[in-house]
Parts: C-alpha cells; structure tokens; sequence
C-alpha cells in the first residue's frame, strides 16, 4: 500500500509564486498522446471531420500537380523544329499602285535572304510562293507522250535560301542554285513522290530530264526525299524564284489568298522569338506593317496560360474545401468540448491549468487537421500519378508545394481549434464536476 | 512536529448576488495529518462549498486555508493547480472516469499534469490500483465495471500521487449498499496506511467510519460528536 507523500510545503517568495512544488506541466509527447487518443476514441467522426480539409489539400495538390504535368507536357510537345521556325507573310502595299490585273512588286527586298541571315540566330532563311497557274494546268514529263500528267501538283517559287530553310533531304541531284536563280534557269527540283508519279527516276538525273508545265520546259536537276519546312507533306516542284517572277509575274500579295510571297526562316534553337522581333523592321524598313511575322508561341507564356486559367478556378476551389475544411473541424472540436466538459473539470481537478486545457484541444484540432493533410496530400499526389499514367505523361509534382502540403491542413486544424479550445480553456471545473 | 494537513482561519465563501448568498460563513477548522473526518450535512447546507475550497477548485471570500501549512488563499491559480496536482486527491460521487481510457489510463491521468517521471507513472497506477483491489483489472474500460469497481478506480486515481489530503464528496452515493460497504473498507484500509481522509456525506453510516464528525448546517460548520471506531 502506497503512503502519502506528506510533508510540509513552504513557499519561499512572500508572493507564494515559487512553491517546493514542481509546477503543473503538460509535455509536449504527453498532449501529443492525449491529442491522439482523443482522436482515436471516435475514429469515425475524426474521418467525417476530416473530409473537408482532405478535398482541400488533396485538391491543391491534384491542381498544382496536374498543371505542372500538363505545362510538362505541352513543353515537352515543342520540338526543336517547331521553335525553330519564323514566318513572314507580304500583306501588299497599303495603297496599290500597280497596274490592273497586275500584281505589285513582292515585298521582300531582292537580297530578302541576306538580309534575314545576318541577323542573329537565323541559320537559314528565304522567300517563296505558290505559283498561281491557270485552271487544268498540265504537268507533264514528255512534250511527245502527253501520257503521264499530274493536277495535283504545287508550283512553288523559292529563292536558294529558302531552299535551304525548308530543309530538304536529297535523293539526288543538288538544291536550286544561286548561281540558277539570278540567271533564271529554267530548273526544277521535285519530291520523289511526284517523281515516280512523272515517271523520273531518279538514278536518270544525268540525262536532265525534263517536266513541262503548261509547255514550258524544266530540266529536273534534283529529287528530294523529305524536308523540315513548307513542303513536310505535300506534293511540290519548286522552281528559282527569279525563273518564278520572268515566267509567271507576280504574286498576289494579301494574307488568305494562299499565293503571297512567304519567307521562312529556319533559326537556332530558342532564338525564334528574336528573330520575329526584329525581321519585318530588317527587310522593310520602310514599310514593316505590311510583313505579317508568325513565330511559334513562346511555350512559357503557354505554361503560364494554362497555370493562369485552369489552376485559378480550382486553387479556388481546393481554399473552399480548405474553408468548409476548418468550419467542419471547429465545429466537431466545439462540440467535443461541450461534451467533454466533465473531462475538463476532471483534468482541472488532478491539476491542469487552463492553458494545458486550451493546448489538448488545439493538438486535438492541428492533429486531425494534419492526418487530413496528409490524407489529401496522398490522394492528390495519386490523382496526379494515375491522370500522367492514363495519358502516358510524364507526372510533375514540384516538391516546393507538396511536401509541405499536410502542413497546410495543420493550420487550418489550428485554426479552427482557436475558439473551441478558448471555450475550453474557460469551462469552470465547479460546474463542470457537480453533477455527473 | 509537521503543519496541520488543513488549517482553516474564518473560511467563509458568499456567492455574489443580488441577493448575496453566504454558502459558508466563517469556519474554523483543524484537521491533523492521519484524521478521518466526516462532513455532514443536509442537501444546500454548504457542503459542496466546503469541498470545492478544501480541493482548492473554489475561492474564499474570506479567511485562510493553509494545506500543509502553505496559506493558499495567496496562491496564483498556477500554484494552486500545482496543489491540485501533486497535494489533494478527490473521489467524486460520478466517479469522472474517462469512458474511452482503460482503469490504468484513468489512473494515469492524475500523474500528467504535475510532472511525474514517465517511467514511474505506469508503476504508482499499478500500485494504486492495486491497493484498492483492482489489480486483476488494470486494462478493463470503465464501461465494463461495476459502480463499485469504477469508485475503487477513482480512489486509486485519487491516491496514485500519494497526496496529503484524500477528499472524498458522497463517494457511496451512487453505490449499492454491498459496494459502499467494499468502499468504505478501502478509505478505512487507507486511513490505517496513513493518509488524512475527509468525507463528504449525508449518509450517516459513512460518517461512522470516521474518527471525526462535522456537521454543516445552513452554512454554520460545528464539530460534531466523535463517532465511529475511533
């Protein structure tokens, strides 16, 4: 049988603050365990609780990480080609002088592609157009057969530099020439496509045969078998552009008309955005409004466009369920402290001071707000994984957010245990113990 | 020779009003270390009051209170939960047991606030708990224990701090006769060990288990007939 301490206790400031006591204390592993097992003992009104703060935080979770997948993947979808590329359109002169029925002078300069390459980051640039030909043009590979013809074929007018910016991959012969184009060879360079369809083989290059296009005769002088730009997938004979203008005029300028004098211009990687800054102002100074320039979009201003729309509406919602989040958790801790005031009054008894009260119900609180961050945490992160494995994507979560995200559900469980553990920190120990 | 284990000096309590209600009119009272002292009195008399100040859960209006020959009616509410803590142990008629903790979680609750060693806290329950014979069920939840049994599990909560004081208020009184007696066996069993015992009841077959009877009556509190087997 254990005997009573005894002894007689002696306060050693007149003010009776420092007693030969050890003062009333509540460890911090202590409050922790008490918080828990005041969780533990109503497990399933502590999962209703939760709901709130798990949507919450599961929510901004699931947004942030699913915007960054999807900002991921549309970067990941710029390819070097698609970023390398700059397009300039000739829009026409304001005031039309030319003649009727008659086009205006193009309005790239004559030396357009030494212009565009001395700027920096260009690697390659030129000017072409659609030839515009009459209806049932013919193309033809022998004047004397007729038998082989082709409708379906584009008459493209490019300068060298073009050529060079479209990337061509030769089967065989040699892109078109400067040397081809200031003395208006009449030359061609078709795709093999259009070669087999012509019955040119393109082992037969040396003996220069020839495609007649309405009768006028071009010596085939190379096949390609694929290119980067402008003719990726389509059937196409290009002819030098000077050839072009002697032959044919030219062409109808104004965007929508499908014939404008183009330039495409092949750049370095990332400097595409510069190039299309400075390119209608380099090769019309006096005139740049009438080159129309066409750069692919800059994909950080993408990524933040869909961050900017998509992840605002649900960050929205996510600190909605955050707040119906902590209504819930005040709520059940209020309710638990008014059930609980027994409990207070007992705890008063064996020695508690108000503040080791407060600091229950506030663990109480932060902890079921935490397990519900935690919870949240884990289904956003698995709603991330799951949406980048269904679309064979690459699942980005930046860990600056989620790691700390459960924290996020601990403010809110401190938060709303403000008020319910001031309630209890006040609840009187006399009413509470008098009737039980 | 030590202090008094409670030394009243004009103890008076007056719940504000309006009207004013004097609950306690000044009482002087000495109570030695090893006494057994019954309060009686009539339902309103004034007892509660007096419980309430001797377990230092209340405040005097007036007078002194010196537990252990500390004057606490100075104290800050700091000290005087220290005091509540680590000096006085209080049975209540309802038991106030946590329904969800087991007997030695009940127990244990009266050790964590007032600063025992975590590695000596489950040793005083069991101890406690098995000075009152509840030894067999330290794991057992208050749901499946008798009335009886839950009072012993608030007489070992009371005593595991091994206070000074073992404030007992109507502890039989939610108890049937067989186990009042069982409890009663269990204070006399306690007061023989050492510790000072005052019991709060209207039941006067408590009281005689006491060595000292006081009456309070309409808040007048009187030394009262010695009765029992002192």
């Amino acid at each position: 049988m254990p005997r009573p301490a005894g002894g007689t206790i002696r306060s050693t400031a007149a003010a009776g603050r420092d007693l030969q006591l050890p003062q009333p204390r509540l460890a911090a592993r202590d409050a922790a365990a008490e918080a828990v097992a005041g969780i533990v003992q109503r497990p399933g009104r502590a999962m209703l609780t939760m709901i709130g703060t798990i949507l919450g935080v599961g929510a901004f979770v699931a947004v942030l990480g699913l915007t960054a997948t999807g900002a991921g993947q549309i970067s990941h979808q710029f390819t070097a080609l698609e970023d390398t590329t700059v397009t300039v359109e000739d829009n026409g002169p304001a005031n039309n002088t030319a003649p009727p029925n008659t086009n205006p002078a193009i309005g790239f300069p004559a030396d357009a592609d030494q212009v565009a390459g001395r700027i920096n980051g260009v690697t390659a640039a030129g000017v072409w157009w659609p030839v515009a030909l009459p209806q049932n043009a013919s193309f033809t590979a022998s004047l004397a057969l007729g038998a082989t013809s082709s409708q379906t074929i584009n008459l493209l007018a490019a300068s060298p530099g073009a050529v060079t910016a479209m990337g061509l991959s030769m089967a065989a012969g040699s892109p078109l020439t400067i040397y081809e184009n200031t003395t208006r060879e009449h030359v061609a360079i078709i795709d093999t496509t259009t070669a087999a369809t012509l019955g040119i083989s393109a082992a037969r290059l040396a003996s220069h045969p020839a495609v007649f296009v309405n009768g006028i005769a071009y010596t085939v002088v190379g096949v390609y078998k694929s290119a980067q730009r402008v003719v990726t997938d389509e059937s196409a004979m290009l002819i030098p552009e000077d050839t072009a203008l002697a032959d044919y005029g030219n062409p109808e300028p104004g965007i929508g008309n499908q014939d404008e004098a183009q330039m495409v211009i092949a750049t370095r990687i990332g400097a595409a955005q510069a190039v299309a800054k400075q390119i209608a102002a380099a090769e019309l100074p006096t005139d740049p409004a009438r080159l129309v320039v066409t750069s692919p979009p800059n994909p950080q201003n993408l990524q933040s466009q869909v961050s900017g729309d998509l992840a605002g509406l649900f960050l929205v919602l996510a600190l909605i369920s955050l707040l119906i989040g902590a209504v819930g958790i005040a709520n059940t801790t209020l309710v638990a402290v008014l059930e609980r005031t027994e409990e207070i009054g007992l705890r008063r008894a064996v020695g508690a001071r108000p503040r080791h009260i407060a600091a229950q119900f506030l663990a109480e609180s932060t902890t079921l707000g935490t397990l519900g961050g935690l919870i949240g945490t884990c289904i956003g992160v698995g709603v991330v994984v799951i949406f980048a494995a269904t679309k064979n994507w690459t699942a980005v979560l930046n860990p600056v957010y989620t790691l700390p995200a459960p924290l996020i559900g601990s403010v809110v469980g401190l938060l709303a245990g403000a008020y319910p553990a001031l309630r209890a920190a006040r609840t009187s120990p006399l009413a509470a113990l008098r009737h039980g | 020779m030590s202090a008094p284990v409670i030394e009243l000096d004009g103890l008076a309590r007056t719940y504000p009003g309006p009207p004013p209600v004097p609950a306690l009119r000044p009482a002087s009272l000495v109570i030695e270390a090893g006494d057994y002292v019954a309060v009686t009195g009539p339902s309103g008399s004034g007892k509660s009051t007096l419980l309430h100040l001797l377990g230092l859960l209340d405040t005097p209006t007036e007078g002194r209170y010196l537990l252990d020959g500390l004057n606490t009616s100075r104290l800050s509410d700091r000290d005087r939960s220290a005091l509540r803590g680590r000096r006085i142990g209080i049975v209540f008629q309802a038991f106030h047991l946590l329904p969800y903790r087991s007997a030695v979680e009940n127990v244990l609750l009266a050790q964590l606030y007032n600063q025992t060693p975590r590695g000596e806290r489950l040793q005083a329950a069991t101890e406690a708990l098995d000075a009152v014979g509840l030894g067999h069920r330290l794991d057992a939840l208050p749901t499946t224990l008798s009335g009886g049994e839950s009072q012993r599990v608030a007489v070992a909560r009371a005593l595991v701090n091994r206070p000074s004081l073992l404030l007992c208020d109507e502890p039989t009184g939610n108890l049937d006769s067989a186990n009042a007696a069982a409890l009663m066996q269990v204070l006399d069993e306690l007061n023989a060990a050492g510790y000072t015992i005052v019991v709060i009841t209207h039941d006067p077959a408590v009281a005689t288990h006491a060595r000292r009877a006081v009456a309070i009556s309409d808040g007048v509190l009187s030394e009262g007939i010695a009765a029992g087997h002192a």
